[in-house]
């Protein structure tokens, strides 16, 4: 039997007012996939993340998460607790501590009791390597901290697929590897990942396929070996000139 | 539990001014210490006439004080409904929530406590003949229900613009950060938006409450024995209107003074916990 892809997005669109950012976008990813998207700026990368777990909605087209269509509102929330996302801001909840912002979660939406939940969040904090950091508040954290304080967060609910959107490109430069060697970890494990970023060096280490977005559409996708050094369009070799 | 971390001490924070010193000495209380002090020594000292003005206006103040406190525990619960409204998706209910706002906020509260007072009854009234009704027909309205009744739909109305204004502040991203881990838009807002947007909404609802306790005067005028009342009620008996209106100013004024000092008790007290 062939494997069914756990994220399938069948030709979706998507308009805010006139712009249409998303033009009949279609990708399967399967299980233990990590797959990299590029592009440029306004190209519908964080457009298409968000479709996935519907914190945009969508106008046209399907979008099927582990067998589940995104379409009532119990399948929506069914889905988010499937689903973990970093976003590039990191959106820690600043009036709670960081065991707090890992605990919330799991405590209201997963029903875990306070201790099971405590036990779960300093596992993952000592994960990404700031156990010592769980009583501190976000504000007090380098970005550093703070975005593996999410990846923690998000963790924390046992998602089977986790979406990166840009999660290191509001980090000063000493920073950004020790989120990605985070993510490279996860990515062994065989943790699902679609990650929006402009890091090659992630793409090459731990990406199974690459895609170029461009204006709304899949321009091209392939491995990494592939897409950054022999990509088929002109469009992909245009773009990588620029950020390579 | 293991918990081996320690909160660091740390300057870069952008804690809130005034955090370490909430307990200082406030120069308000000496405001409210002296206006205090210039009524008893009115009501004590001067005696006559302010000795007989203040009895007389005393159960005034419990009016004034019952009808700000229970309008004001209404206006806390049906703004943050307003709120909801305002900010919600669905077109008809933010329509309908916005109507209610601007139609309030356009239409003096003199003229609102005149309608609900005079004008609603009569309605009840007239329908209560044409479909004879007993309980209708011969309606009366209790004037310290219509009155708060009024103030609250009123003042609600602001509420929900402070709640609003709150709620918005707070960056989009917590909203969908917390969604994002499957929170319900409920439990997002009980957890996450609320309790910060209660610093910011803060400040604003304590200037509310104040505005309240000094607009609940104008109950006076449909009926209900306030303080504003009761001066004019001494003054139909003993025309002493100095006397009287530096009496009641005064009152007003402890009044007001302590609610802000307990307002900004609260400030500091929100702004303590983290
Ligand atoms: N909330 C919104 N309201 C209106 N237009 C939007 C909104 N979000 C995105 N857009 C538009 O949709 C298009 C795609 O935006 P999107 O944020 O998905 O691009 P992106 O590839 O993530 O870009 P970037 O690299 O700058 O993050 C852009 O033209 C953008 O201006
Ligand atoms: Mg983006």
């Amino acid at each position: 039997m062939i494997e069914q892809p756990i994220i399938q997005i069948e030709k979706v669109h998507k308009y805010f007012g006139r712009v249409h950012a998303l033009r009949g976008v279609s990708l399967d990813v399967f299980r233990g996939e990590v797959v990299v998207i590029i592009g440029p700026s306004g190209s519908g990368k964080s457009t298409l993340l968000r479709c996935i777990n519907r914190l945009e909605e969508f106008d046209s087209g399907r979008i099927v998460v582990d067998g589940i269509p995104l379409d009532t509102a119990e399948n929506i929330n069914a889905v988010r607790a499937e689903v973990g996302m970093v976003f590039q801001q990191f959106n820690l909840f600043p009036h709670l501590t960081v065991l707090e912002n890992i605990t919330l979660a799991q405590k209201v939406v997963r029903k875990r009791n306070a201790e099971e939940a405590e036990k779960i969040a300093m596992d993952l904090l000592g994960k990404v390597g700031i156990p010592e950091k769980a009583n501190a508040y976000p504000l007090q954290l380098s970005g550093g901290q703070q975005q593996r304080v999410a990846i923690a967060r998000a963790l924390a609910m046992n998602p089977k697929i986790m979406l990166f959107d840009e999660p290191t490109s509001a980090l000063d430069p000493e920073m950004i590897q020790e989120v990605l060697d985070v993510m490279l970890a996860l990515a062994k494990e065989g943790m699902t990942m679609v990650v929006v970023s402009h890091e090659m060096g992630f793409a090459r280490n731990a990406a199974n396929r690459v895609i170029f977005m461009d204006e709304g559409l899949i321009i091209e996708e392939a491995p990494p070996q592939v897409l950054f050094t022999n990509p088929s369009q002109e469009r992909t070799r245009l773009f990588l000139s620029k950020v390579l | 539990m293991a918990n081996p971390s320690v909160p660091q001490p740390d300057s870069h924070l952008p804690t809130i001014p005034g955090n370490e010193n909430a307990l200082r000495w406030d120069p308000g209380w000496l405001l409210v210490v002296s206006a205090m002090a210039l009524l008893a020594i009115l009501v004590f000292v001067v005696r006559d006439p302010f000795d007989r003005i203040f009895r007389f206006v005393l159960d005034g103040v419990r009016v004034t004080v019952v009808v700000t406190l229970v309008t004001f525990g209404l206006v806390l619960i049906i703004g943050m409904i307003g709120a909801l409204g305002r900010l919600s998706r669905i077109a008809p209910l933010r329509g309908l929530a916005t109507v209610y706002v601007e139609v309030v906020r356009g239409i003096p509260l003199l003229v609102q406590l005149y309608f609900w007072y005079y004008a609603f009854p009569s309605i009840v009234r007239d329908l209560g003949a044409r479909w004879n009704i007993a309980g209708m027909k011969d309606f009366v309205a209790n004037p310290y229900f219509m009155a708060i009744l009024g103030l609250t739909l009123c003042y609600a109305a602001y509420m929900t613009e402070v709640y609003r204004a709150g709620i918005q502040s707070i960056p989009k991203g917590q909203m969908e950060a917390a969604r994002s881990l499957g929170m319900t838009y409920f439990q997002a807002m009980r957890y996450i938006i609320l309790p910060q947007a209660v610093r910011v909404i803060l400040p604003p609802v304590g200037n509310e409450f104040i505005t309240l306790l000094k607009d609940s005067s104008l109950v006076s005028a449909v009926a209900v024995s306030d303080l504003t009342r009761r001066g004019r009620e001494f003054q139909a008996i003993t025309p002493l209107p100095l006397h009287i209106y530096l009496m009641i100013g005064l009152m007003y004024l402890i009044m007001t003074l302590l609610s802000a000092r307990v307002v900004s008790m609260l400030e500091a007290g929100v702004r303590r916990e983290r």
